[in-house]
């Protein structure tokens, strides 16, 4: 009875969380150690912690905080965002986070996924994709939490990551973050079907239908979800909050 | 009581502590011989490659060590993942001999139908069944899931040695127990409440 992996998806920019709507406009939503601690007694799957300004200001992820962070967390941890060397990747091991997520370094520097895979192995490693549509329709992938544009598509960037030895794709659709519409499984089925690691779908997730949606329809192992465990549903007051358990296994597969 | 949490270089032995410090114990992470000679209760984490665990133990000088503490003076010992591939005599996933603490070996998971829901690593929560009356598992009300993460598994000469199973394509030994020697293949420390109970369990274990 392996169940689809279901995670909160939280940005972190200083030292607070923030939410954003198709990238832009962070809005504070909390205190991380607290809403960590939320989702910790609510008993989630796992949580992704992505720092959205580490890479953009060139600054170093925040040790203090993550190590609070993961003293606080009793279930997977992951963290991305300003990780561009091994000695900084192994600092953040040794605190007591599970999984890293690297996102501008896959498309800037591949090998380094690679140098990562062989010390931590593959299992550890998530390479994040965030896509947006062109205006003809085409997917292209951007770095540096969606500011750049890339030659990559993401299925190219997916395929090349798993070759360096990604142990996980995470997949964003920029145009649907903090939308509440659902995920773009068109986007995901492109990618999930393109690899045969584990995809965590995120960017859009507004019930747990959409969950299903993501599996069914995208192919995907497991989902992130944002906006719509920080917030109370679309009027955007904060809540933090989780689906049930006995609600998500009722519905997923 | 003296914990320690035995460091060689192989995977994350900072959630363990956090996990033992919430429930209120100190552990200490070492590969310090005096640490290991005097500790009441010694934890084997562990991810990564099966050659280079061993590597890694022989790299820290404390095999033989190991073996007299948990073989003659029977200090219980928790290994986690790897490290309680590491307990058995061989692995599918390398050419060297593991401890050899336990009558068993590691084999890769292996499916005869290629189902895509069957990707490896086996990776997420899981159900684990137990074996009744195991002090490991005491006290556990609802059903228990863990948190895994790997690709191959132990699988025992003895069936009595496995205290517990997980279906994952078919059923797998997800826990072994002999005597002092208990291990793991699901991560404890990453498992809330489930995890806490069963790292009180082994620490109270004597």
């Amino acid at each position: 009875m392996l169940k689809t992996r279901v995670m909160p998806c939280l940005l972190l920019k200083k030292r607070g969380l923030v939410k954003t709507i198709k990238f832009q406009n962070p809005n504070y939503v909390g205190d991380p150690i607290n809403t960590i601690r939320i989702f910790n007694e609510k008993e989630v799957d796992e949580l992704i912690l992505l720092d959205i300004t580490a890479t953009t200001e060139n600054k170093d992820p925040n040790f203090t905080l993550i190590s609070e962070v993961a003293s606080e967390c009793f279930m997977p941890l992951t963290y991305g965002g300003g990780i561009r060397s091994i000695e900084v990747a192994k600092i953040i091991f040794s605190l007591g986070v599970e999984k890293i997520v690297i996102n501008s370094c896959a498309v800037k520097n591949p090998r380094f996924i690679r140098e990562l895979a062989d010390v931590f192995g593959s299992q550890s490693i998530i390479v994040s994709i965030d896509a947006k549509k062109n205006w003809i329709g085409k997917y292209i992938v951007y770095s540096d939490s969606g500011k750049n544009p890339t030659q990559y598509s993401p299925v190219e960037l997916s395929q090349q990551a798993e070759q360096m030895g990604a142990g996980e794709i995470l997949i964003t659709s920029i145009d649907r973050d903090g939308t509440f519409e659902g995920y773009d499984t068109v986007l995901i089925k492109n990618v999930s079907s393109s690899v045969n690691i584990p995809v965590i779908a995120c960017g859009g997730a507004g019930s747990v239908n959409d969950f299903v949606e993501a599996v069914i329809h995208g192919g995907t192992s497991a989902v992130a979800a944002g906006s719509m465990v920080v917030y109370q549903g679309k009027n955007r007051g904060v809540l933090i909050n989780f689906p049930l358990r006995e609600e998500l296994e009722s519905a997923l597969p | 009581m003296n914990i320690i949490i035995i460091d060689y270089d192989m995977g994350n032995v900072g959630s363990i502590f956090n996990m033992l410090k919430k429930i209120g114990l100190s552990a200490k992470i070492s590969s310090n011989h005096n640490d290991i000679l005097l500790s009441d209760k010694l934890i084997l984490p562990g991810v990564g490659a099966f050659d280079k665990g061993m590597l890694n133990l022989e790299k820290a000088d404390i095999i033989s060590l190991l073996n007299e503490k948990v073989m003659i003076r029977r200090t219980p010992i928790l290994g986690i993942c790897l490290g309680m591939q590491l307990f058995t005599r061989t692995s599918e996933e390398g050419n060297l001999p593991g401890l050899g603490w336990i009558d068993a070996d590691t084999k890769k998971f292996q499916f005869n139908y290629s189902e895509k829901q069957y990707r490896i690593p086996h990776m997420g929560w899981n159900t684990v069944t137990f074996r009744k009356n195991n002090f490991l598992f005491d006290g556990f009300v609802e059903e228990p899931r863990f948190y895994f993460v790997h690709s191959y598994h132990v699988s025992c000469d003895n069936e009595d040695l496995s205290i517990a199973k997980t279906l994952y394509g078919y059923e797998f030994t997800s826990a072994i127990q002999r005597d002092n020697i208990f291990g793991v293949q699901f991560h404890p420390e990453k498992s809330h409440k489930f995890g806490m109970k069963l790292l009180i369990n082994f620490i109270n274990y004597s």
